[in-house]
């Protein structure tokens, strides 16, 4: 069981979207959680001067499911069609430290005990690091919604908030009612939809165009950030398995010999630090692919709207032809372009507050990333440099 | 040293000469005569990874490969391929020497030999050495299928390394073999550097007739060792073998450790590249203009990484990961002298018990009366008296021998990886100088966007 207590730098922890609380009516953050097994327990702490809300600050267990749950159901809502939703937190994965934790014990018998300590170390660091993730990407998706004028007043999100029960049974009945249709269509028809459709306003084109292709672009970019991420930390691994044999080798040995071997322990911080900073790499590029993704959801919806008008208009036609249910035809087709003007509205608005957020999210986590790697690249230095003194005075 | 820095591909040779034959007048089809890329014992990419230290005989030993000017005419190279078989190939190395050493004949010599030759100076110095107690530095390995790539001709990077990664691990043997006293005298090693023409070593095939004898001694030294039982008198013995075992042990797994790391070290090079192209794309396909522009900028920091990870993965190699290699047949070449003493040991004591049963023979004739066997058996009691002496006498020699043998060893040892470590943490802060400056100028890139 593994659980992160009141963390008060959370600043550098939210790196993926700009500082989302600083609407003080309503602030919410996961201060704490735990780790049982495979269910992720999250302590919601929410504070809020919102009437609609029974209690000025309280606290709330939640799971992951509930997450998914909420996100379904905001997806499913008509009335948020123009808006961008914010995506669904990713399901907490702690297989890589698992399958690690699993290597190790089967491999303690042939390490010796520090080099066995050493790697315990590192595996609970990692497990921390996953756990840590988890926990901001969920909380970043809470605060997406607690910032948003329309997604705050939701009745599911106060629901989420409030219920000072277990969510599982709500969870069910919703699931029986949607069955996640809509949801699922979206997923596997977007591109085709999209795509198809004739636009006649410009600036929709030209977010269409753009979309459809950085979405592959960044899916991709975060794919190989994903496998040189990885790489680094093999290669760290391998760092940590040299010092743990040349240790065992000075161990052994004249001290003249000791002291050449020894200071090569030091250089293995090298690896370990720098795929921190690919991390928030990483980190970025998957939130954004996620968010992108969000943004051509919208876009889907708008088509799918703008299809419908264009089939109302079709019908009308028809109707007025044959001479029958004209007035129905004209209450469908006037219906039809009144939601597709709400989605386009809202629409360009979203969009146009998305790519701002976008570029901001970018500047920040570049800008980190690029400062982290300057003070690390020099930290290694100064020690290398350290240990060539101690060589060369022997 | 990158191993591109010098160019290498394989000589294409008619297996019926004796020798490399491109310098022979006689042959005017030879065009590769002057294909030969001369590289001078000052050019940088030449310099030996063992240090040159105090040693004031031969300096900087260079070997370097042939030069086929194969991508120059490709109509020649399918000639000569066909003339002669592929796998009959075989490259040819040019060993330079300088010295001041009054042995040599001459201050500065260069000839060339082929793979199979050194080993046949192994097999001979070994031979000659190592039932004294000499640690006689053992010779590069053999490797089947690397060497085959090369013969067929095949020009790609895995080729070009594998024949630098033979080039330099040869150059180590020499410089090691010409660092032991008593080595370097021996007319063998002498002959090697110096004359141009050397007798073919067919006996160091692996499939040969001397081959397989030597597997089928090999197993039975094995044996051998399992089945004496020495009676340790000396505690130093025991304890050098002990730590000689552990070494062993400890080097094996560092030297995994490490290949381990130069095979990941290589993967993140190129998950790097990849990364980078796959920013650049994302960077043309960015609306933002600032932001476009830094992720453009971004792609270029990661592929001038990825040249980084490439080199520093060169220095993991030729550096460390070679050196471990070298040490780890140095150590089995030690455990093998120590070897060679326990057989002295035996030798000795199984002529005691000659003897004895020689002088248990003699006293039951004393009582037969067979003058001329009693005769004999005197006879062989003073052999064998002769040959115990002789036992006593090999067993101190070769003791005194692997004690001084031992100590050279270990100083060696110290220095070789002093300097190499040296040269490595050297690297590694090359490497993240070089880090530095690619993301200090990538910062304000970052900064600018609007």
């Amino acid at each position: 069981m593994t659980s992160i207590s009141e963390d008060s730098d959370k600043e550098k922890v939210r790196s993926v979207s700009v500082d989302l609380n600083n609407d003080a009516s309503l602030v919410i953050d996961i201060p704490d959680a735990l780790c049982e097994r495979d269910k992720v327990k999250f302590t919601i702490h929410i504070k809020t001067t919102l009437s609609s809300f029974q209690k000025s600050e309280f606290s709330v267990p939640r799971q992951h499911e509930d997450f998914i749950w909420l996100h379904d159901t905001i997806v499913e809502t008509e009335e948020y069609a123009g808006l961008i939703i914010p995506p669904a937190p990713p399901k907490p994965d702690f297989e890589g430290p698992r399958e690690k934790m699993h290597k190790l014990g089967e491999g303690e018998s042939s390490m010796t005990k520090e080099e066995y300590a050493k790697m315990k170390q590192e595996l609970e660091a990692e497990y921390l690091a996953v756990f840590k993730k988890t926990v901001q990407v969920h909380e970043v998706f809470l605060q997406r919604l607690s910032s948003h004028p329309m997604f705050r007043k939701d009745r599911n999100f106060q629901i989420f908030l409030e219920y000072d029960q277990d969510l599982t049974v709500r969870r069910k009945n919703a699931k029986e009612m949607f069955g996640g249709f809509f949801k699922n269509m979206v997923k596997s028809a977007d591109e085709v939809l999209i795509s198809g459709v004739k636009e006649v306003d410009e600036f929709f084109e030209q977010e269409k165009i753009f979309l459809l292709d950085y979405s592959s672009k960044i899916k991709d970019a975060t794919a190989k950030a994903e496998k040189m991420t990885r790489s680094h930390k093999n290669v760290a691994d391998d760092y940590n398995h040299i010092s743990g044999a040349m240790n065992s080798i000075a161990a052994d040995n004249n001290t003249a010999f000791k002291k050449t071997i020894s200071v090569c322990v030091l250089q293995k911080l090298e690896d370990r630090v720098a795929s921190d900073q690919e991390l928030k790499l990483t980190e970025l590029l998957r939130y954004y692919t996620r968010d992108i993704q969000a943004a051509k959801d919208l876009l889907y919806r708008r088509a799918r709207a703008l299809a419908d008008y264009e089939n109302s208009n079709k019908t009308l036609d028809k109707a007025r032809l044959k001479g029958k249910d004209i007035a129905q035809a004209e209450e469908n087709q006037k219906q039809c372009l009144r939601k597709f003007d709400k989605l386009s509205e809202s629409g360009k608005k979203e969009l146009t507050s998305f790519k701002a957020r976008r570029v901001v999210a970018f500047r920040k986590n570049l800008i980190e990333m690029t400062e982290l790697e300057i003070k690390h690249a020099k930290n290694s230095m100064s020690l290398l440099q350290g240990s060539i003194e101690i060589l060369n005075s022997n | 040293q990158s191993p591109e820095a010098a160019r290498l591909s394989a000589e294409d040779i008619s297996p019926s000469s004796n020798g490399p034959r491109d310098d022979d007048p006689d042959d005017p089809d030879d065009l590769f005569a002057e294909a030969t890329e001369e590289v001078s014992l000052d050019s940088p990419e030449r310099q030996p990874i063992l240090s040159d230290g105090p040693s004031p005989a031969i300096t900087p030993v260079t070997i370097s490969p042939r030069v086929d000017v194969f991508d120059r005419s490709p109509d020649l190279v399918k000639h000569r391929l066909s003339s002669c078989d592929g796998m009959n190939a075989y490259m040819v190395y040019k060993v330079m020497t300088k010295t001041s050493l009054s042995i040599f004949s001459r201050d500065e010599v260069c000839v060339k030999r082929r793979f199979s030759d050194f080993l046949g100076l192994h097999s001979k110095l070994a031979s000659k050495y190592m039932h004294m107690g000499y640690i006689v530095p053992p010779a590069p390995e053999k490797s089947i299928v690397g060497m085959t790539k090369v013969k067929v001709g095949k020009e790609d990077l895995s080729s070009v390394e594998f024949v630098e990664k033979r080039r330099s691990a040869l150059e180590r043997y020499l410089l090691r073999t010409v660092k032991h006293p008593a080595l370097l005298k021996d007319p063998d090693v002498l002959q090697f550097l110096e004359s141009s023409e050397l007798p073919r070593a067919v006996s160091t095939q692996a499939l040969s007739g001397a081959g397989i004898l030597r597997m089928v001694n090999k197993a039975a030294d094995a044996v051998n060792k399992m089945t004496i039982k020495m009676n340790e008198s000396d505690a130093w013995f025991e304890e050098k073998q002990q730590q000689f075992e552990n070494l062993d042990v400890q080097l094996r797994k560092l030297h995994a450790s490490v290949e381990s790391l130069v095979y990941h070290r290589k993967e993140l090079s190129v998950n790097t590249a990849s990364f980078a192209k796959s920013a650049a794309m994302l960077g043309n396909s960015e609306d933002h203009t600032a932001l476009s522009r830094a992720l453009s900028q971004l792609a270029e920091v990661e592929e001038k990484i990825d040249q980084l990870h490439q080199d520093q993965s060169y220095a993991d190699f030729y550096l460390i990961s070679e050196l471990l290699g070298d040490y780890v047949r140095l150590i089995t070449a030690v455990k093998g002298v120590f070897d060679q003493r326990m057989k002295a040991w035996a030798k000795w004591q199984d002529a005691q018990v000659m003897l004895q049963r020689k002088r248990e023979a003699e006293a039951k004739l004393q009582y037969a009366s067979k003058p001329d066997k009693l005769q004999q058996a005197t006879d062989e009691i003073r052999e064998w008296e002769g040959k115990v002496q002789q036992g006593e006498r090999d067993f101190e020699q070769i003791s005194k021998n692997i004690r001084r043998e031992v100590g050279r060893f270990e100083k060696d040892r110290v220095k070789d990886f002093r300097v190499v470590i040296m040269k490595y943490l050297e690297s590694l802060v090359h490497t993240q100088q070089q880090l530095i400056k690619y993301w200090e100028a990538f910062l304000p890139e970052a900064k600018a966007i609007a």
